[in-house]
């Protein structure tokens, strides 16, 4: 089992160790350890219901909106235990932003959705600097900089998810949590949110749930592969896709799940 | 699984060198040649073994249209909504002519603005107005808060346990409790535990406590229409719950609080029976200026007047309450356009 599992080298953004999360008394995630390394992409993937999203939301406390749930083991971020005490969830989630699967923006203009994260923050810069910078990181100005006052709700679906992704960006957040992020969305803005992951490793730790195997290849440097509440396999994306270790994995990939 | 599958994965081809430039066509589509169909999460294998499914036999006899009949009872039901709806707007109808035939005549701005009197030609609503616009805005000052502050604690904040389910349970049947028995409450309550006396404050209260459910009620559904999403958007940035609230739930919720507030001020309005018993005064020759004034608001007035013998102060009275509808079609009439107003936009 622990071959199946290859830790990347070098700094180490974020860790699950023994991991475990309860809804009730179910366990969705089980005892999962798993080292992302600094400024690359990590993608989860698996069958529907095998807890990537579980796993996603524990980096960023997100988990702890749902009633009944309860975390075990530990999640650290940058060395230090998520779950620890002296650690404000609200801090987490600006230091770790989260882009969903289905578009939400706020129902309010364009740039109010950039903006909110930014002004409860505190943040003391140039405020329109700061949405253009945010959309421009988002590849979206150029399609909304003479409309910033429309209502976000105008936008489509692809444009509306990289709102998101902006909103997110404008809290300067050091790794960035995205859970499907194109599933919504058509071929050529699933495109641009790919490019998008692409510069986004510049600057920022990114993990990406999807469901498709070719998008895990095209944007991840390091793949997860997860099953009924496990990390089943854990390594580099062309490993894992060419030479998987375990037969659930290859089984998996291979799109004959037995 | 018989299969050997390490030679049905094809090789993607190595990731190329990412150079710096935007990597518009960069991305290498790797192709797995034993991928046969993207993952649909199917964890069965024998799900893509098993035989086609068999083509459904067309048996006509299976099945009995009768189109015709279920015609004939789709007509028949919209008829009969439509007749419901005939019957109610006929009654309203008639209620509203008959109101006008007698009251019409009498309307003018001195028997708005004027004093009540002894002579009904004289008679005038000018102090029950004002203490209706009073009772309406000191309810509002209390009831809204109140109620929207109960809502917002009810839909995040408490746990959803017995408790909060009990609460809620009490709120409904709240509502539904017979308003004179809110007036007896405030008769204890206000006029005499807390002393207020026969004053405007005393009735607002009453009214307020009368309304409450219905705002706690018609806010909490506003509340909670609110997509969730918009939340976990909120708190994914880092805001706490009171910002989340602040600025992403309130906002969407406000139209929807303040239709509900709005048809509930008028039931307040409209009130006569709490209001006579925490001490409306039947005749009322000045204008009150301040809560702890003595007052008569215009349903008890109208009352008041509908119950004298002389025919010319049942004209008066018909007036009366023209003007009565006259404000509460126009308070409908705000919340509906807010409603609209705030739908359109989103
Ligand atoms: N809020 C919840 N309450 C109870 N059980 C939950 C909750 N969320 C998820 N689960 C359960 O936990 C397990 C993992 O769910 P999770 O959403 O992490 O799966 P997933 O891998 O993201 O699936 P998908 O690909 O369909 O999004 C599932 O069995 C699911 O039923
Ligand atoms: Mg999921």
């Amino acid at each position: 089992m622990s071959e199946a599992i290859r830790n990347p080298a070098g700094p180490v953004e974020l860790e699950a160790r023994e991991l475990s999360v309860l809804y009730g008394e179910t366990r969705a995630l089980k005892y999962v350890s798993l080292k992302i390394p600094d400024r690359q992409v990590v993608s989860f993937i698996g069958p529907s219901g095998c807890g990537k999203s579980t796993l996603l939301r524990c980096f960023n406390r997100m988990n702890d909106l749902i009633p009944g749930v309860k975390i075990e083991g530990e999640a650290l971020f940058q060395g230090r235990n998520l779950y620890g005490t002296g650690v404000d969830a609200v801090d987490v989630r600006r230091r770790i932003g989260m882009v969903f699967q289905k578009p939400n923006p706020f129902p309010k203009s364009i740039y109010d959705n950039v903006v909110f994260g930014p002004k409860i923050n505190g943040y003391k810069g140039d405020f329109s600097e700061l949405v253009e910078r945010s959309l421009r990181q988002a590849a979206l100005w150029e399609e909304v900089k003479d409309r910033l006052e429309a209502n976000a709700l105008s936008l489509s679906g692809g444009q509306q998810q990289r709102l998101c992704i902006a909103r997110a960006l404008a809290v300067e957040p050091e790794v960035l949590l995205m859970d499907e992020p194109a599933s919504a969305l058509d071929p050529i803005a699933t495109q641009k949110i790919e490019d998008l992951i692409y510069d986004l490793k510049q600057d920022y730790t990114v993990v990406i749930v999807t469901h498709s195997m070719q998008q895990a290849a095209r944007v991840s440097d390091h793949t997860a592969f997860l099953y009924m509440g496990e990390v089943v396999e854990y390594g580099p994306t062309n490993e894992l896709f060419t030479n998987p270790r375990e037969e659930r994995t290859e089984a998996y990939i291979t799109g004959r799940f037995g | 699984m018989t299969e050997p599958v390490k030679d049905a994965v094809a090789v993607p081809a190595a990731p190329t060198p990412r150079t710096n430039g935007r990597p518009a066509t960069q991305f290498v589509r790797p192709t797995f040649a034993g991928l046969q169909r993207p993952s649909n999460g199917s964890i069965n294998a024998d799900e893509s073994n098993s035989a086609p499914h068999p083509a459904a036999q067309r048996d006509p006899s299976r099945f009995a249209p009768r189109v015709a009949q279920r015609r004939f009872i789709a007509s028949a039901f919209a008829a009969l909504c439509l007749v419901a709806t005939l019957i109610g707007v006929v009654v309203l109808a008639a209620l509203l002519i008959d109101i006008f035939r007698d009251g019409a005549s009498r309307l003018s701005w001195s028997m708005i603005t004027g004093f009540p009197s002894r002579f009904a030609d004289r008679a005038g609503i000018g102090p029950a107005l004002a203490g209706s616009a009073w009772v309406l805005a000191l309810t509002a000052l209390f009831a809204f808060p109140l109620g929207v502050g109960t809502a917002i604690w009810l839909e995040e904040y408490a746990p959803n346990n017995r408790w909060r389910r009990l609460i809620e349970m009490n709120i409904a049947n709240l509502a539904g409790v017979p308003s004179i028995v809110y007036g007896i409450l405030g008769l204890a309550l206000f006029v005499r535990v807390m002393s207020l006396g026969r004053s405007l404050m005393a009735a607002a209260l009453t009214l307020a406590l009368l309304i409450l459910p219905v705002i706690i009620i018609a806010s909490q559904e506003a509340i909670k229409a609110v997509p969730r999403t918009i939340r976990l958007g909120a708190y994914a940035l880092g805001a706490t719950r009171w910002e989340t609230i602040k600025h992403q739930i309130l906002p969407v919720a406000l139209p929807g609080i303040m239709t509900g507030t709005i048809l509930a001020l008028s039931r307040a309005i409209g009130e006569a029976a709490p209001v006579i018993l925490v001490g409306a005064l039947g005749f009322v020759a000045f204008i009150p200026t301040n809560p702890s004034d003595q007052y008569t608001v215009l349903p008890f007035q109208i009352f008041n007047w509908v119950s004298r013998p002389q025919t010319a102060f049942h004209e008066v009275a018909a007036a009366a309450s023209i003007v009565l509808l006259a404000l509460l079609l126009s308070m409908s009439a705000i919340a509906i356009w807010l409603r609209n107003k705030y739908t359109r936009r989103s």
